[in-house]
Formats: C-alpha cells, structure tokens, sequence
C-alpha cells in the first residue's frame, strides 16, 4: 500500500477534514472555493483569478490526464493559462497516481511539487463543498502536523490583481488595429482569442495609465479577489469611458467597467466556479452556457441610467455582463474564451474586434 | 413552427416487444415524454403491444392500443383518433421507422397530424448513410468514409488521401473475405491485389483500429439554444459496439481540449442537422492527436440517452418531449433542485460505468467473441466516486457469478493473448487474469488497445487483492488496508475470500466476521445524492447511492420505520426483464398511496423503477446481501418486500431474515420451502399433489436405472454447467450420454436432477395473490405450445380458451392447498402440467412471476397492488370480478432476438431463449393471435409457405391448417418427408429439397435467398439441441432473411387457423378501455 502523508484541512469555523498529500508538503492558508468543473485543472492551476485560494474540485477524479507541456511562445503558454500554478493548493477526492494522455508531460503530483503547490486527496469534497454552499466560502488551511499550523490568511483583504499582473507592457503581435489589454491577472487564452482575430495586444500593468497611448479599443481582463481594489484601473477605466472607443470586459473586467460606471460589487456567498452557468442574454431568447470563475458581481439594481443589463445567471440572476445603452461598451461575468470550459460565447471577441 | 395551444390530442409510437438492441430504455423514455404530456394537459394515446411495459399501465397515456407498431396499424389508430401530434423519437428505431415511412407515404400530412420535434427529413438526413455523410461535409465535420476502387493505383491514391493505416475489404464478399489492415503501401499493395482476384471492387477505409468511442449527448430547442447533457467514453475501443463496451461518464481521459472540441462539434451538428429535442453524437477519437471521426447520430432518445438520463439526472426524455411541443429549455426548470434552470450542463461529482449483461450461454452456436453487432441483452449502471468502485460495483451487478474484478472462481482460459486481442464477454476477466500472471499494462494496452489509464485503474484492484491475501485472518488486516479495499469496490466476500481463499467453505460467516470486524473500525458506506450540479444547488429529490469514498450522509435519517424498501430486478436478462420492474413500479406506487415512505433498490439505468420521481427515495445501487443491509442500517424500514423483483430479491430472503429483517409478506421459510426442490417434493406428497417423478442424482449407474423406471425422454438438469445450456431434453441414451459428457460433471460434489418429461401436456400457470394461506385472486392461463417450450418462450392464452372446467377447478384447488401449506401473504405462481385432466405441479414460486402484467391488464385488477396490500397487512376484499364476465382474450406472445445472434439455432427449447413479449387483447383467440404475431414481426404470408413439419404426430396436428393454406390458396412447398404425407392427404404440395440433397432441384435454401418464401414452418424432429441439420440450416436462413419462422406446430396451427381464417381487414381497432 502506497504510504502517504497523512494532512488536515481546516476550515474557520473549525471544521477539519482529513486527507493524504499528493503534492508539496508545505503549510499553506487562504480562501476555500469550490469549482464542479469535470476537466480543466491544468487551465484552473494556472489560472491568475485563483490566486490566494484553497481550490476543491467536486468532481472526485483528478490527474487523469496528467499535465501538459509548460512551454511558452512569443510570451503565451502553448497550453496553460499562466506562467505558473496560482492557487495555494488543489483539492480532491481521488488523486490518478498514474495518467495516460499523449500531450502529458508529467503527472499532477510531479507539478504540484516542483510549483511547491500543495495537493489533498483523499477528501470527501462533496461534504466540503456542500458545507461552503451552506456557510459560504471561508478561510481555510492546511497543514501536516501539529506543529506546522499556521493562521488563517484572508487573501481578499491584498491587493491580489497587483500580485498577478505584469509589470511591464508586453505586445503581441501585428494588426492594423491595437488592442491595450489591461492584465488584471490576464488568462493566456484572452490573449490567444484576440490575437488569432489579427489584431495587436499592447498587454499593460494594471495600474498602467493606458489613457496615454494610442488604441483602438480596450480590453479589460478577468483577475482574482475583489475589485474595489483595483482603484487606479477603476480611475482609468472611467476616464476611458468619456471617450467612445469600444471597451469589452470580461469577469473582473466587468466588474471594475462596473464600478467605473458607477455600479456596486458585492460578494457572492460562495461564487460561481464552474463550467455550466446558464446565462441569458437579456431581451432575447438566446442562453448560454458559460465558463465562470468569480467570488465578487456586480449588483444589476445599482448599474447607472445609461447602462443596462446584457446578460443575467439564469440560476441565481446575479448580474452577467453590462452594456452601454449608445456607445461601444460591454462586458460579459463569465470568461468567453473559455480555456476551461465551453467556447460556446468566444463570439463576443468577434463582436469587440467588429466595433474597432 | 406551430403553436403549442393548438396541439391538445398526441400519439405516441412506443417500441414493441423487448428485443437486442432496443429494450427497456424506451419503456422508460415513453413513460417519461407521456409524463411531461400529461403536465401540459394533452390527451395522449399510445400505440405499443408491449402489455408489460409501465407506459402501458393505467395514468401513463389516457388511451392504449396493444397493436403492432406499423404503418398499416398505426394509420388506423390515426383515422380513429384524428391526434394533431405525432411523436416518434421515444419508441426506439421501431417508432423512428413507422413514422418516416408514414411521413414518406403521406399518411401524415393527409390526416394533418404534425411530427413533433425532430423534423422527418432530419431524421432521414441522419439514417441515410449517404445523406448523412454530405450533411456533414456541408460544415466540414468528418465522417467515416471509403473509398471505392477498381485497381492497385487507385487503391494507394485512396489510402495515401485518408492517410495509413487503412482497413481493405473486398465488396461484395461475405464474412470479411480479404479484409485485412495496412500500415504500409506495401502492405496495401499486396492485399488490393489478392482481393482483387476474387471481387471486382475494393473498398479502402482509414482504420481507426484503436480509436477511442466518445458519445455525446445533446439538447436543442426551437430558439437554437443548445446543451450537451452528458458525454460518455467507452472502456473498449473502437470495434466494438457500444451497446457491447463498458461504459463511463463523464469521459476519463479526455482533457479539456478534447472535451470541448468534441463538445462544440456535437453542438454544430446538431443546429445543421436541425434537431428539436435529443439526438447523441458517436465519435471516433484518436488517442494520439485531436483527429476525430463522426461514427452516427441519433437523432431519437435512445440506449444512451437512457443511460445518460440515469447517469447525471438530466430526464432527457421529459425535457425533450416538451422542447417538441415548442418550449425553449430556459422555460424549463431542473427537475432535481426544481428551482433552477433546465437550460444548464450537469456537473457530476462521481462516476457511473455501464456494463453490458450477456446470456449467450442460453443460445447453441452463437459466437462468443463481442464485436460491431449487439448482442447483450441488458445492462447495469455502478454510481461511485473512484474508477475502482463502479467497477466492482458493476461486475457484480452483472448477477453472473462475479464477485467484482477479483477473488472469482478460476476462468478456464486455454490463450490470454487471444483473449486479450479478440474480446469475449469475459474480456475484463482476461484482464484480470493477465495481470495475476505478470503482463504488464503496456503489454495488455498493446493487446487491447484499451486506454493505460483504465488498466492502470484495473491494476490497482489488483494490487489491492494481493495485499488481503498476506492476511490469514480478518482482523489481521489493517484499517487502511480495509478502507483501501472498500473505495476500490471490494465487497465484505471479496475480503473474506482473498483472506481464507479457497478454503473458504462457510461464506455467510466469514462475510459477516468482515462485516463486523469493519464496523468495529467504523468502516461504513455513506449514501450521496446525485443532484445535477455537484452540490453547488440543494436537491429537492432523493436520488442517492452508496459510496466509501465519502464521510458524511447527505441524508438525515429520521429512524421513524416509515420506510417500506422494494428490492428491484436488476440487469434485464433473458427470463427477467420489463415485467418485474412494471411489479416493482405498481408496488412502490401502493406503498406510497398507502401513506409509507416508498423506497427502491434497483441498478438497471433501462428502468422506470429508477426514475426518481417514482419514489421517495431512490437507492442506486447493488442488490447483495451487504448493500442490502447497509442501506436497512440506514433507513430501518418498516419491511422490505422481496417479491416483486424477480429472482434476484427472492434469493436474499434467507439472509435477511436470519439478519432479523421484517420481510413483508410470505416468510423466508415458506419461500425456502418453495425453492428447495426436496422440501418442496416432499410438501407436496404430504399434500397428496402430484408431480412429474425426478431424482438427484450422483452418478450415471443411478441415472440410467431411474431413466428405466421412468422412460425417455428426460429433462435433464445439471448442477454445476461446463459449457452450453443448463438443461436438457434427452430423448434417448444417445442423446444423454453427449449431454452428461459435454454439459455436466456428474459426481457427488455436482448432483444432476432427472425428472421425467411429459410429452403433449398442457402446460397452465396460475398467478395469484394470497393473504394468509387463503387466495383471494387468481388467474389461471393456458399455453398454447404443449410442455416443453419454456413458459417465458411460450404463447399464453388469458382467460383459457381450451381447459376443462374441471381442470380448472382442480387446479384452483390444489393452488388453494399450496397457499395454505406455505402460508401465502403476497404474490405467487404455480405451473402446472395436465393431460387427461391428470394435474401435475412443476413448479411454485412465491413471487410475481413474469405474467403479472399480462392478466393483470387483461382482466383489468392490479395482482400487485392487491399483493402490495397484503404484504402491507391491509385487510382487503376479494375482488368480485371472474374470468367468465370477459368477453375478450388475451394473448401473450414472445419476441426473439435471433437475427442478431449470428449462428443460433432458433429453436425453442427448456431453456428460455426469448428477450422479449408482447400482449394484445381480441374480441377471440384468432384476433388475439394475429396481432399478437404481428406485434412480434411476423407477418401474413403473401402467397407461398415452405412446411417441414417433424415427426408423424406433428405432421398429423399440422394437416388441419396445410388443408386451411391450401384452402385460402397458398402455394405450399415442402421438403420429403412432409411433401409425401400432404400429398398423400390430397394436400398438393411442391417437393423442395434439403441442403443435403445438394444435385436435386429446387433447393430450399435457394427458394429462400431469391425471397419466393413468405413463411417458413420448421419443425424440429426431436427435443434435442444439438441438430445441426438441414433443419438447423433452414431456420438459421430464414432468419438472416427476414423471412417468418415458425418452429412449434401448435403455435403455427394457431397462427395459420389466424390468418387463414380472417384477413387484416377484419382486425379490430379498440383502446384497452373499449374492452
């Protein structure tokens, strides 16, 4: 019998839940989030937005199909959607020690270590999960032994989008038309989705002053933690928006259009994390189902007179995207470019590049 | 598009008889669109001879017709009803293709009658190969094709365009003759050019040889919305029919990429196909790059939709019968959380696996070997939270003897290589056997081309057994060792087994030392809910299983013995299918109007008894002794009813009553004293019963001197089975001597019971319900064969037509002695024998038995319910309604699934080898039987019928009806032996001669093949099995021709007194109420 370390989980409310450890043997903290996503873990990793975050996937099996390749192309992963992994550690059921996928270059548990990114198996994630829904997300921590406790970290309470954004402008390829892509925690695949469109990225720091250079539209990203934050964005955003070139945001980009408009933000009990939510387009008999990764939204009753909604969760009918009642505005809650997830909305790219 | 306010009358085409291929799902999706009818308030009437079936029971539809699904039927059904509707995606490819043919004839734009959902020409555009391969191509998504070619130089042009390696097969060859694969053009070269000598034309097709299968299941409404329900991904590759795979969902090793893409090809499809409803995409998946091939689409609920219905609680079925009537999916809600929306992709958090259920030991000469046919006849579905549990899980409920993936009884198998590389139904324990002698996982993917993945899964329950073994005692075993055990599936009898190993001689106490030793360790399963969204949502439902993998019940128990459990049948197999689950449904739904908590244990996912909404709670799960009881730990029921599921829960009344279980209903002893062959017997002679003479017999010495006493022939019944059938007819020392030889190792450890075998006896069954040793309701049926057919292949007539009075009163009587003895509360069945009004008992069981909803439809009174009551301890009346005040019969008639069993002989026999039935009601036997007949395929013969009609005693039973076709004017061929006796009955008749008699003209094999038989009436000389005649040769051809076979002569007088005595015309179109 395979002999593992044995590690707790243990929850603010002192709820502990016992498991073996399949990644690095480290004491870690922060916020626990649950995501009923079934494939996608190497996209979830290395996903900006869970940064700070103790990730539970529900779906019990995880490593199947190892971990692809980590290689980087004119500054964009082939296959993951960072640099590196974010969250403090991943969550699950039942760990695959051993994988079978031809692009696989090593297993879960390999990565896991050399990112020093810890890895809990053996957990009953579905009670952890319904014990998050019932009480909301909360801090958590792991740790291996008594002697290695520490204390519960609030990563909402940092400034997590200047944690993960670039700092220093990056561009990306040619096209008569540029987009300023401003990186809130930027997930490799936005890029990819408006580079394969043929335009130029100009991707700049979050708090980047893009209000000084030459574009034809902007691009807000998606990012981890809350948005009020990010208020030199918020500042940026808004001054932008006295202008009439097209701006599309998309998660956290929603948020802070949001908030640049004059909207509220809010927390949500336990987010939407997963690749099912249902979202209707507002008016329209047209739904979709969206990739969705997000702990804050946007409160629909506090968007401003010239706003309006553009999509609702038709779940919960929490806000899903704004739009401008007359100028080139909107941004989608969910992740249109999808990676992971279903690519079922990635026509909202064609619809920003449309309006440059 | 139409309005939905303007559609108020629907019909609904179900799919007949239960047959390989298409079976009790379609129960289930029917049951499931009249449902979602019904909530909208539309008159619904249903047409489908499936009398067992639960659509067909009182509150699915508001009008039945038990008439065969066909155009000419289903048109009349039409002129009487005028529906506005039509639905034909719910019946299986039966229903698909009545309707298209319908809509190609006009039938339905003539009586204005709309299809809802799916358009026809959709439909058409995805069953004609061709059309389907252009639609396609129109939005670039690939197909399987092959090129055709003349010549070696085309050949590698082909191959060179579809890239190596390539699959050659030579047209119009049969049986794969200079078929082969090529991985070169070498290799290409040499094989085009032999093909080409023996066929004109040579096939070259890309080889997906190894490929993985990937199945998904879509959604679509009217509004272009769509969803992808479900994906599923084979355990066997490519090759092998699905119906045929090992099944998991959601897919294993497909990353997200892979998912998506096949995902967002699925959804491509179907908004260009133009589907409204449900349809599922089959891929073919390249294991080492993102190449895919489309295999099908089905655009109709189907095996799969079922099974992904089961699988993530999606009721595919019910929502798409309401997208037909023009809803779009965000008007819907989740029938699980009932609050949010029905427009959203279930996420599990566990993993299903389907495995197939094979019966091909009941057939003589079919192959072993699974491959591109179907030819499992049901299948089980395993909920658990590691790969290693389902699995377990699974094998288990297959119900075949199998204690999971290991710690079996030793397969006999001569070549593991072989095994490995051309599957049979034991494949996965050819698996099992490598592993144990030291193949690796990379030899065995090499060999299987299953995905390392699974193996590697596989090898882990291996590994796991090996370690149990080090242990000569239970509670020597570690607690993490036992856990481990537990999440991979082991069951406390795996456990006990790996320890004690062979020696392992009192099983139920071991088992129960590792029971208590794991409960001592606080080892226990926990029960999850399966509620479609992971648990991001509350569920309102209670669809649950059992899981190790888990620490925390997702369901309070309120321990207030509320609780009433209904055990359910299982894998649908050849002897126990949809009728038991119509028992188990109409028990639940008593047990609940009764004011108890109705809670079901079943695992067949082709089930209405595993909706959840037929239940308040619903356990998914095994029907072993130890799952059984982990789940009474939880729930402590009131009682558990044990009768209405067929064998399965019948053979645990023992256990649970020695666990102190309350078994509503008969006691255990009395059922013990039913099923026990010597207490029986000897009951029996206490009570002055009589019944045909048997022994159990250790040695051949003693079988010949009792075979003396008693003369031939004999039924024969093996113990412990070699090979082939569990028992046999033998009509001479000959034929006993082969039989004892091949079949059966006698000895004292392997007894063989003798009985004697009554030849032209009637054989009558008595199914009734009793309370307290008293029979309050009964209902005696007769068969229209003489014994010797089995009772589940036999055509049964409801109210007996042809009994005597006197028969039937001493059969009442001695039932009424029987249920007495054994102290009957509940449901039960008797067989008996009679000749001469000599009454014989061949068999009690006390249980429902497989005819319930036959008579209780026929003569209108729920034998369950009634039994349900009982068990129940209500005080009922006796229903005051006799078989005299019908005016009607009935007629229960057995489908056969031959054609799809390449090589078996049809024949009927002891041994059961139907898979389905049917039932229609006539104003007399005639009418009766001719729907019946044409319900199960047959059809009334053009002009020409070939007769080879047995020994003389047949020949004479069967010159009243040669007399009635030459009457009506048939022209009758015949081979020998039956030419010479008709013609010498003044019957003119065309002498044909026999595959033996190859240089005499005409051949009747020949005849056939040119299609100048209509109907063929084969029957066979002697009750052996084994002849693999001309006869043998006769049957087989017409079946693989479509041609009707008949094989018993008092069922073919039947149906030809039938035909030739009424025309189609005369048939009656009456809703089960108008009788």
């Amino acid at each position: 019998m395979q002999q593992l370390k044995k590690a707790i989980l243990k929850l603010q409310d002192g709820t502990c839940f016992e498991g073996y450890s399949f990644g690095c043997e480290i004491p870690v903290a922060g916020e626990v989030v649950f995501n009923t996503a079934m494939t996608g873990y190497p996209e979830s990793l290395t996903d900006p937005s869970y940064s700070g975050q103790i990730l539970v996937t529900t779906y019990p099996l995880l490593g199947n199909y190892g971990v692809p390749p980590k290689g980087v192309t004119g500054n964009v992963s082939d296959y993951h959607e960072s640099e590196k992994i974010h969250c403090e550690a991943i969550i699950c059921q039942d760990y695959s020690w051993e994988y079978s996928h031809w692009q696989a270059e090593c297993s879960l548990s390999e990565w896991l270590i050399n990112e020093k990114v810890v890895g809990l198996t053996g957990i009953d994630t579905r009670a952890l999960t319904k014990h998050l829904r019932e009480s909301g997300s909360m801090l958590g921590k792991i740790y291996f032994n008594d002697e290695s406790e520490i204390s519960f970290h609030d990563p909402n309470a940092e400034n997590l989008i200047a944690k993960v954004s670039c700092k220093d402008v990056v561009e990306y390829g040619n096209g008569e038309k540029t987009v300023v892509l401003v990186d809130c925690g930027v997930k490799h695949n936005i890029i990819r989705c408006l580079m394969s469109r043929g335009v130029k990225v100009i991707r700049v720091p979050w708090n980047y002053d893009f209000n000084n250079l030459t574009y034809d539209g902007l691009f807000i990203s998606n990012g981890p933690g809350d948005p009020s934050m990010a208020q030199t964005t918020i500042e940026n955003i808004r001054e932008a928006l006295n202008g009439d070139k097209p701006i599309c945001g998309i998660c956290m980009g929603n948020q802070l259009l949001s908030l640049a408009a004059g909207a509220k933000t809010y927390k949500l009990k336990y987010g939407h994390r997963s690749h099912n939510q249902p979202v209707r387009q507002l008016g329209t008999d047209r739904c979709f189902i969206t990739s969705q990764n997000h702990g804050y939204a946007v409160d629909g009753d506090s968007i401003p007179e010239d706003w309006e909604q553009l999509f609702i969760n038709m779940n919960d009918g929490t806000n899903e995207g704004i739009k401008h009642k007359t100028k080139p505005f909107f941004s989608a809650q969910f992740h249109p470019e999808a990676s992971s997830g279903p690519k079922d909305t990635e026509f909202l790219f064609d619809e920003f590049i449309k309006l440059l | 598009m139409y309005d939905k306010k303007e559609i108020s009358k629907v019909l609904l085409l179900g799919s007949g008889a239960l047959k390989i291929g298409e079976a009790g799902e379609f129960d289930y999706s029917g049951s499931q669109a009249l449902k979602a009818l019904k909530e909208e308030g539309i008159e619904t009437i249903l047409i489908n001879p499936n009398i067992a079936t639960v659509q067909t029971s009182e509150g699915f539809a508001d009008k039945i017709y038990f008439l065969p699904v066909t155009p000419y039927f289903v048109e009349k059904v039409i002129v009487k009803e005028r529906p506005q509707g039509i639905l034909l995606a719910f019946g299986g490819q039966t229903a698909l293709n009545c309707g298209v043919e319908l809509y190609q004839s006009g039938i339905l734009e003539k009586y204005n009658v709309k299809v809802l959902g799916t358009p026809v020409q959709a439909i058409i555009d995805t069953e004609d190969r061709e059309l389907f391969v252009k639609k396609l191509d129109e939005i670039n998504i690939k197909t399987i094709k092959s090129e055709a070619v003349e010549n070696v130089d085309d050949a590698l042009k082909a191959a060179a365009e579809l890239g190596y390696p390539v699959i050659v097969r030579a047209a119009y060859a049969l049986g794969g003759l200079g078929s082969g694969f090529c991985d070169t053009p070498e290799e290409l070269t040499s094989l085009v050019e032999k093909a080409l000598s023996f066929s004109p034309q040579v096939l070259v097709e890309k080889s997906l040889r190894g490929w993985k299968e990937v199945e998904y299941e879509v959604v679509r409404d009217c509004y272009d919305n769509c969803i992808t329900v479900c994906n599923m991904e084979n355990f066997d590759p490519l090759g092998i029919h699905t119906g045929e795979s090992i099944v998991v969902a959601p897919s294993q090793t497909l990353s997200n990429e892979d998912y998506h893409m096949l995902r967002q090809l699925a959804i491509k499809i179907i908004r260009h196909i133009g589907i409204v409803g449900e349809c599922n995409v089959q891929y073919a998946y390249d294991p080492y790059s993102m190449d895919y091939r489309v295999i099908e689409v089905n655009a109709r609920l189907s095996r799969s939709s079922a099974l992904a219905s089961k699988a993530t609680g999606y009721p595919l079925a019910f929502v798409a019968a309401k997208l037909g009537l023009g809803y779009g999916l965000f008007e819907l809600k989740n029938s699980v959380t009932k609050d949010t929306s029905a427009f959203f992709e279930p996420a599990l958090d566990y993993i299903v696996c389907k495995i197939p259920r094979w019966d091909l030991g009941k057939f003589h000469g079919v192959k072993k070997e699974i491959g591109s046919s179907m030819k499992s006849v049901g299948e089980v579905m395993a909920i658990g939270r590691t790969f290693e549990e389902v699995i377990q899980k699974g094998l288990r409920m297959i119900g075949q003897g199998m204690h999971g993936l290991v710690e079996n009884k030793e397969l006999n198998i001569s070549d593991i290589d072989k095994g490995l590389t051309a599957p049979t139904d034991k494949r996965i324990f050819v698996i099992e056997k490598a592993f144990k002698q030291g193949y690796s996982v990379d030899k065995i993917h090499q060999l299987t081309k299953i995905d390392k993945w699974f193996l590697y899964r596989l090898y882990n329950i291996i590994k796991t057994s090996k370690e149990l073994e080090q242990y000569s005692a239970i509670n020597q075993i570690p607690r993490d060792l036992i856990k481990l055990a537990k999440c991979q599936g082991f069951s406390d009898f795996q456990i006990a087994r790996a320890v004690f190993g062979e020696n392992l001689t009192d099983i139920d106490s071991a088992m129960d030392s590792v029971r208590e030793y794991r409960k001592t360790l606080n080892i226990v399963p926990v029960v999850k809910q399966i509620d479609t969204l992971a648990g991001e949502f509350p569920a309102q439902t209670n669809y649950l299983y059992l899981t190790y993998n888990g620490n925390e019940n997702d369901v309070d128990y309120l321990g207030d013995h509320r609780s009433i459990i209904v055990l359910g049948s299982g894998a649908y197999r050849i002897g126990s299918s949809v009728e038991f689950d119509w028992c188990s449904v109409n028990a639940l739904l008593t047990v609940k109007a009764e004011g108890y908590r109705s809670v079901m244990i079943n695992y067949n996912p082709e089930t209405v008894s595993t909706d959840y909404d037929m239940c308040d709670r619903l356990y998914f799960d095994e029907l072993t002794y130890e799952r059984v009881m982990d789940i009474i730990e939880l729930e402590q029921p009131h009682g558990v009813i044990l009768s209405v599921g067929g064998q399965i829960p019948n053979n645990l009344a023992l256990r649970l009553n020695s666990s102190k279980v309350n078994i509503l209903g008969t006691s255990a002893e009395s059922i013990d004293n039913a099923e026990d062959r010597h207490k029986f017997s000897s009951m029996l002679d206490k009570l002055g019963i009589d019944q045909p003479r048997w022994r159990e017999l250790t040695s051949l010495e003693d079988i010949h001197s009792f075979v003396e006493e008693v003369g031939f022939p004999v039924l024969v019944r093996p113990s412990y089975v070699l090979s082939g059938a569990a028992m046999n007819v033998c009509s001479n020392d000959d034929e006993l001597e082969r039989f004892l030889q091949l079949a059966a190792n006698v000895s004292k450890k392997h007894p063989v019971v003798v009985s004697e075998f009554i030849q032209n006896a009637k054989e009558i069954e008595m199914d009734a319900v009793a309370q307290n040793g008293e029979v309050i309701l009964y209902a005696i049926s007769e068969h229209i064969e003489f014994a010797g057919v089995h009772s589940g292949d036999a055509t049964i007539q409801f109210p007996p037509q042809k009994l005597y009075v006197e028969t039937m009163r001493r059969i009442k009587k001695i039932s009424g002695q029987i249920a007495k003895a054994l102290q009957i509360s509940g449901p039960f069945n008797i067989q008996f024998l009679a000749k001469n009004n000599e009454i014989k008992v061949i068999e009690c069981n006390l249980r429902a038995s497989r005819s319930f909803p036959f008579v209780s439809k026929v003569i209108k009174i729920n034998f369950i319910d009634l039994a349900t009551k009982v068990m129940l301890g209500l005080k009922v009346e006796k229903p005051n309604k006799s078989v005299f005040d019908l005016d009607y019969v009935g007629i229960k008639a057995s489908q056969f699934s031959f054609s799809r069993l390449q090589g078996a002989d049809p024949v009927l026999g002891v041994d059961m080898s139907s898979t389905g039935e049917v039932g229609c009601i006539g104003y007399d036997t005639s009418e009766a039987i001719m729907k019946s007949m044409l319900s199960v395929g047959h059809k009334i013969p053009a002009k020409n019928v070939l007769l080879s009609t047995g020994t003389i005693k047949q020949k004479a039973d069967m010159l009243d009806s040669a007399h009635k076709l030459y009457d009506k004017g048939y022209t009758i061929y015949a081979t020998g032996g039956t030419h010479k006796f008709l013609n010498d009955n003044g019957i003119p008749a065309i002498k044909v001669y026999w595959p033996s008699e190859n240089d005499k003209q005409p051949q009747a094999l020949e005849m056939l093949h040119k299609k100048q038989i209509d109907l063929v009436v084969n029957i066979p000389k002697n009750l052996s099995t084994t002849e693999l005649s001309n006869g043998y040769k006769i049957r087989r051809a017409a079946i693989d021709l479509n041609v009707p076979l008949l094989t018993n002569a008092r069922l073919a007088s039947a149906f030809i007194n039938a035909f030739t005595g009424m025309s189609l015309d005369d048939i009656q179109i009456k809703s089960w109420d108008e009788y």
